[in-house]
């Protein structure tokens, strides 16, 4: 089996190298789109976590955790079959199905990082802030956040990573990722390590390259500091 | 200016204010020493409601602090607060330092707040510091800036919380000679110190809280020298010597 490994591999990316590409677009745009909007619904779950309204915070604490403790696949199923069923006249795509489960996923995770970036400002600059007079609101847009996003966005680059690769469930579905250009390419070729094998090595280009690059971009930030 | 009637702060069951009825007059400097856990930080973060008593009120101005409704946030505008820790904002300039809370709370115009704003930085010897981040400061400039920031406001009282007890010996002297300058141009001050010489030298009245309560006041020489509570003697001669 594995004497034509190599051979094998060549065949594959000569005739496929286009479509890997695609996947790897693909793959990119989905976790783009699911860390970019779950950044926003997590920020706002988390401003709804700290809330003084029971019913706010608790609705938004419920929400992280059942999203948390329920399998992504399950959620992607669950949205796959369900929107389309409830918004039928959006028509959405199941792109627009699987990004939406990946969205409301990822914001979930996101707002524990924004909460955690929160905490970690230190209590006295809230203090100092409303002393001068600022209302709570006043203090959390222009002393807290400000001092919140260096902590968060390192982790928020983490979460890229991890997302880049949650996002080869969404293979489920056909909806032209990586993972969905392997299974045409096994389809096609009749392999099934060696398409694999590429896969994931472009994977892992992808999130070494990101981790990387959030660590160099962490550490110029505590220089900053 | 002042007044606390009957103010109580439990945190739990310990209780760290033990009714507390007290009154400071405009233009007066009240300096509140004791031993630690005495009570004196709280006491203080009751006035402007950083901490919110359990029971009693906070009259500013003649206005219950601790009514319902109450909008805190226009009367903390006319109390500056020092702590003990500085808490400039690291993410903003000195000179922004300065001049957010005039500018967001449309006390000045931008022009206007910054012109102010060097001016006060002037007067604490920071001028040459207004561009550059509050991390390039030692502990003593962050001191002097934070007291600046609180200036800024154009506050009608000023509370000081400790606001040398986390410097360098050093840089002591510089800080109490910014408070001793506000205090000579006439600001209504509270301070809570361990720094005996410097009550002693500016107060018009000392404090001695102990277990919650004002247990002795007075002028600051007949507090120093001639203290009558045995708490006080014993409390002053550990500390004085």
């Amino acid at each position: 089996m594995f004497t034509n490994f190599v051979p094998n591999i060549g065949r594959v990316l000569s005739k496929y190298w286009a479509l890997f590409l695609q996947g790897a677009g693909y793959t990119l745009l989905l976790s783009f789109i699911t860390v970019l909007f779950g950044t926003v619904l997590g920020s706002i779950l988390a401003l709804m976590r700290r809330s003084q309204n029971k019913l706010v915070s608790g609705f938004a604490s419920g929400y992280v955790e059942v999203i948390r403790g329920t399998p992504l696949l399950l959620q992607l199923y669950l949205f796959y079959f369900m929107l389309p069923e409830l918004l039928p006249m959006l028509n959405l795509s199941k792109f627009a199905c699987v990004s939406i489960a990946l969205v409301i996923n990822s914001s979930a995770y996101v707002c524990e990082v924004v909460r955690a970036g929160i905490q970690a400002v230190d209590y006295g600059q809230t203090e100092a802030a409303r002393t001068l007079g600022l209302n709570a609101r006043q203090t959390m847009l222009r002393i807290v956040m400000p001092q919140a996003v260096k902590n968060i966005l390192p982790a928020l680059g983490n979460e890229f990573v991890t997302v880049i690769k949650e996002t080869s469930l969404a293979s489920t579905f056909f909806v032209g990722d990586l993972m969905t250009q392997y299974s045409t390419v096994r389809g096609s070729m009749y392999l099934v390590i060696e398409p694999l094998v590429v896969v994931g090595v472009i994977y892992f280009i992808l999130t070494f390259t990101l981790s990387k690059a959030v660590n160099a971009f962490e550490r110029r930030l505590q220089v900053s500091d | 200016m002042i007044e606390t009637v009957s103010l109580y702060k439990t945190f739990g069951d310990l209780g760290v204010l033990r009714d507390i009825s007290e009154r400071i007059q405009d233009g007066e400097v009240v300096s509140i020493i004791g031993p630690s856990g005495s009570g004196k930080s709280t006491f203080l973060r009751c006035l402007n409601l950083l901490e919110v008593p359990t029971s009693g009120s906070v009259f500013f101005d003649g206005v219950d602090l601790t009514q319902k409704g109450i909008d805190i946030d226009l009367y903390r505008q006319r109390m500056g607060m020092v702590f003990q820790h500085f808490n400039v904002f690291p993410h903003l300039t000195v000179l922004e330092n300065v001049t957010l809370a005039p500018v967001m709370l449309k006390k000045r115009s931008k022009a206007d707040a910054e012109d102010y704003g060097r001016q006060l930085l002037a007067r604490v010897g920071l001028s040459d510091k207004a561009a550059e981040h509050p991390r390039r400061l030692s502990g003593g400039q962050k001191q002097r800036l934070a007291i600046v920031r609180a200036l800024a406001m154009d506050p009608e009282v000023m509370l000081f919380d400790e606001p040398t007890s986390a410097l360098d010996p050093e840089m002591v002297g510089e800080v109490l000679a910014v408070i001793q300058d506000l205090v000579k141009n006439g600001m209504t001050t509270i301070i809570v110190t361990h720094e005996m010489g410097f009550a002693r030298e500016v107060s018009t009245r000392v404090l001695f809280m102990d277990e919650g309560q004002i247990a002795e006041q007075g002028p600051p020489e007949a507090i120093f020298n001639h203290p009558q509570n045995p708490r006080t003697k014993e409390f002053l001669g550990k500390v004085l010597r």
